[in-house]
């Protein structure tokens, strides 16, 4: 396990985000090395290289920039997912904070790529600071005659809805629409924002980019396990002595990275439960923690890498509460386009809650498993299957403390 | 063109079509709320899922285009448990206040419940409360907790009418439709958001609490309010005479025609059936005398006006038709002109204010059957014939149906006009400023009361079916021409509508080859016409 840092390596530099800083480090070389490249060749070294989207569904990145229509004429849009709002997830922050030159020259070679004139950064509302640091940084790129010489971005932030997260929500929402995620087919990468061929890509994932093409695709790939190259950022948060962004390997296992990064179990030391990716992935109980923290290792396990966001729970913790705060999550953010997602959602919520206030039915459990799994897989987007994963991983991992709060059952 | 299987069945479908249209063209039903022919496609109800062979899970049908060689199963037991499933979905914080509730009866929850849900309820918490009867414009009223949200109604206001009034406002189970801020839903076809609203969200506040749906009759039928021709039906109420004050028609449908009107109607032609059962309806024939009105009999009526149209010298008699008389009507009246040699005769009488008109059903000219009227050779100068009454040289006038009065024309002309014949005669289904001047008036049966044919402005035949009993004694305009007829020793042919129609179709070019039977329920065009560009 190499301790290198790549992404967040600048990150200990008080001027981490300004351009001076960022070319000391060997910054926009990668750019001056693509320009040299073919578009082609630029997708090759990203597909060997193993890397796969780090905004929660792990899709390999190369594979996704090749679904761009060959030879299509007119406008190609790269837009870049900055709309982190996944609880328990606080990476894309933390580099639009401290590195915003990494997603420029990202953009810059990813749009090359993918042959995109523009692109839009849909910055999640309420990161004003963000938001700010990565506006500098444009400037800056503009001023040093990066940008605006056959390729612009144009910021855009958004209004507060987790839903636009989701890449065809985000894509309505940029579009001036309300942000309904979209049915598919089409594809984005068919017909995308403004009805034009579009990539959409999370922001950590761009911030890799240079970095594949300085270094080389092999050797990113040999940073991590065999189906997904690189590090990338872990959000540890919840009861852990030190809760915070760790880069790591993908190969990195939980255990490692809650007890050798994150300083271990605080509450009453004892490790009850752990969300590993996200509110949406489904919870591992404390002794399924040897596991890889890969994008196929946890899915493996029955759970996703999702957006990597490490939620911790000691045994203080309530189970049945920790998914009345969830369920309450998507009930409240669910858009309510699709029936099943807009009504079970609120449902779910109900009975949950009725549950932790001791007004349980005797088969509510059951109820919620059923229309959960009912409901998967029949939405037009992959939220409700998010919310299904802690709908029926809490419950059928800690069924008896579920049971305890419900009289007589 | 793809062929695919739907059920086992092979069919064969244009290119583009989707599951929800190739397996009707099987004859299979697939459910659904949110998919319309007419919209875009929204895939937000979930209900039409089937399964395609070699697909993981079930799909939507009406996102799927089908493809050669497709194998879609609309009743798999994965099917039907989503089907179930999504049924209760949608009905979880429904109000289930079908008892009061216009729809019921006619509501696509109650149907596809008994079709395809038929669970136990498992839902015992509160449901989530939403307006209830809010107006959102003269003509629909929105119960937002019946809604649905499959976003028909948005749709038809974004991509029909153009207008958007309507939204989706806030998020998961608390998304409801509303008006956008200043908006009123007043657009020329908002009638048409309660005709596809599945449910009972968007009612119709002209009809609601009128009568339960149960109790009505329907007869296919023409819209009579301008020059399109919109196909219809109009609902009846005979079984419940105590409801809506006896108001007959209780309401005015749409009725696909894909040439025509496609799946719309306007508020103007959906709303103004009030003539029907109007007050002033004419219910019998009667003769004036100076100041003096009184009642006759049919037969002295006849009796007056064949004597009439015989004592005076043909060019004494003028004859303003109208546009709104049937071809039925229409034809008999030419024979009446031919036997009698009247050359004197019009139909088109301008209005005060031009008539509206836009670029997806509504034409400015608001008679249904000009184009008939003019086929049949009665276009002619209808205000020469009013000048030759001033000037005392007509001795006879017979209006059918127009208020001359109320015409673009100076109402000091029209009224010496009228005072300087010396015999008026009125046929008409109300009454109106013109007929309260006539010597004779002979009641006219509504549209609604009789069978006939309009040619609209494309040279498009169409029938309209009788629904009521005509009023009192009044009859349609080709019954009372034909006893004139008779009067006058034609020997009597025609007993129905159908009969004038076989004369007309005989008679010459236009009409020939055409029947009511070939006419069918959504009409032919007269010979030498081409169909207009389909509307919007």
């Amino acid at each position: 396990m190499t301790g290198e840092t790549i992404l967040t390596r600048n990150f200990a530099r008080s001027d981490s985000h300004t351009l001076r800083a960022y070319v000391e480090t060997g910054g926009y070389q990668a750019w001056a090395k693509a320009q040299a490249m073919e578009p082609a060749a630029i997708v090759e070294e990203v597909k060997a290289a193993n890397l796969r989207g780090l905004g929660g569904a792990g899709f390999p990145t190369g594979i996704k920039w090749s679904f761009i229509p060959k030879n299509h004429a007119g406008p190609v849009y790269l837009v870049i997912n900055a709309d982190e709002g996944e609880p328990g997830t606080f990476k894309d922050r933390y580099l639009l904070e401290r590195d915003p030159h990494a997603l420029v020259e990202g953009m810059l070679i990813a749009a090359r790529a993918i042959r995109s004139a523009t692109a839009y950064v849909y910055v999640r509302g309420e990161y004003v600071e963000p938001w700010r640091r990565f506006s500098a940084a444009v400037a800056e790129a503009y001023a040093a005659q990066h940008l605006g010489r056959g390729f612009d971005i144009v910021v855009h932030r958004g209004a507060g809805a987790y839903i636009c997260g989701e890449e065809t929500g985000l894509i309505s929402s940029l579009e001036g629409k309300k942000g309904w995620p979209k049915l598919k087919p089409p594809f984005p990468a068919i017909k995308g924002a403004f009805g034009a061929p579009t990539i959409v890509n999370n922001v950590e994932t761009i911030c890799h980019v240079p970095h594949i093409i300085t270094r080389g695709a092999a050797w990113f790939a040999a940073l991590g396990t065999k189906t997904q190259g690189g590090t990338r950022m872990y959000s540890v948060s919840g009861r852990v002595a030190r809760p915070g962004v760790y880069e790591a390997p993908v190969g990195i296992t939980l255990r490692q990275l809650i007890y050798e990064r994150a300083g271990g179990v605080t509450g009453n030391g004892r490790l009850k439960a752990v969300v590993p990716g996200g509110s949406s992935a489904a919870i591992l109980t404390a002794d399924e923690i040897d596991v890889t923290m890969d994008v196929d290792g946890l899915k493996n396990a029955g759970t996703m890498a999702g957006s990597a966001g490490v939620i911790v729970m000691d045994e203080t913790v309530s189970i049945p509460e920790a998914l009345m705060v969830v369920a309450r999550f998507y009930a409240h953010e669910s858009c309510g386009q699709c029936t099943p997602c807009r009504e079970s959602t609120g449902w779910i919520y109900k009975m949950t809650r009725r549950i932790v206030e001791g007004r349980g039915r005797k088969d509510d459990l059951d109820t919620i498993l059923d229309v959960a799994k009912r409901g998967a897989g029949t939405t037009i987007c992959a939220f409700y299957d998010g919310a299904v994963g802690p709908y029926i991983s809490y419950i059928e991992k800690f069924r008896g403390e579920f049971e305890a709060l419900i009289p007589h059952a | 063109m793809p062929k695919l299987t739907v059920n086992g069945k092979e069919v064969e479908v244009p290119a583009g079509t989707n599951l929800i249209e190739a397996a009707r063209s099987a004859g299979v039903e697939v459910p659904h709320y949110c998919y319309h022919p007419g919209l875009s496609i929204a895939g937000q109800c979930r209900l039409c899922m089937v399964d395609i062979e070699k697909t993981p899970r079930p799909t939507i049908a009406c996102n799927t285009v089908a493809a050669d060689g497709m194998v879609v199963l609309t009743e798999t037991d994965r099917v039907r448990e989503t089907r179930k499933s999504i049924m209760e979905f949608h009905l979880i914080n429904h109000p289930l206040d079908c008892p009061v509730c216009d729809q019921a009866g006619e509501c696509w929850l109650q149907i596809y419940y008994m079709k395809y849900g038929l669970y136990d309820p498992r839902m015992t918490d509160e449901k989530v409360h939403k307006p209830k009867a809010v107006p959102l414009g003269p003509h629909v009223i929105l119960d937002a907790e019946r809604c649905i949200l499959c976003s028909r109604c948005v749709r038809f206001c974004d991509e029909i009418t153009g207008t958007g009034e309507l939204g989706i406002f806030e998020r998961g189970d608390h998304s409801e439709i509303g008006l956008f801020p200043g908006a009123e839903l007043d657009n020329k076809y908002s009638g048409n958001v309660v005709d596809i609203c599945p449910v009972g969200a968007l009612t119709d506040r002209d009809f609601r609490f009128q009568v339960r749906v149960w109790y009505l009759e329907t007869a296919k039928s023409v819209c009579p309010g301008c020059a399109r021709g919109c196909n219809i039906e109009v609902h009846v109420n005979r079984r419940r005479p105590h409801h809506a004050e006896g108001r007959r028609v209780a309401r005015l449908k749409p009725r696909f025609n894909a040439d025509v009107n496609q799946w719309w109607i306007c508020d103007a032609g959906r709303y103004g059936f009030g003539s029907v059962d109007a007050k002033d309806r004419l219910l019998v024939p009667t003769r004036r005398d100076g100041e003096t009105t009184s009642d006759a009999t049919w037969d002295e009526a006849i009796a007056a006006v064949a004597a009439a149209v015989r004592r005076f010298p043909p060019d004494e008699v003028g004859v303003i038709a109208s546009p709104r008389m049937s071809n039925e009507d229409l034809v008999a009246l030419r024979r009446l002109l031919d036997i009698c040699t009247i050359q004197r005769v019009a139909f088109g009488v301008p209005p005060r204010v031009p008539g509206d008109e836009d670029d997806i059903l509504i034409r400015a000219d608001k008679s249904p059957n000009a184009q008939g009227a003019e086929l049949m050779g009665l276009a002619g100068d209808a205000r020469a014939i009013l000048g030759a009454a001033c000037g005392r040289r007509l001795k006879c006038l017979w209006i059918f149906g127009h208020d001359l009065l109320a015409s673009a024309w100076p109402e000091a002309e029209v009224r010496e006009a009228l005072d300087g014949a010396e015999m008026v005669i009125f046929t008409g289904t109300n009454s109106n400023p013109t007929s309260e001047r006539a010597h004779w008036v002979l009641p006219a049966a509504a549209w609604v009361e009789r069978d006939g044919t309009y040619t609209n402005f494309e040279g498009r035949v169409q029938r309209f079916r009788q629904a009521v009993e005509p009023l009192g004694q009044a009859l349609a305009e080709w019954e009372m021409l034909g006893r004139v007829l008779a009067a006058l020793g034609e020997a009597p042919s025609a007993t129905r509508a159908e009969h004038w129609f076989r004369r007309l179709a005989t008679a010459g070019p236009s009409f020939a080859g055409l029947s009511y039977q070939a006419l069918g329920d959504t009409g032919r065009l007269v010979a030498g016409s081409v169909a207009a560009r389909a509307p919007r």
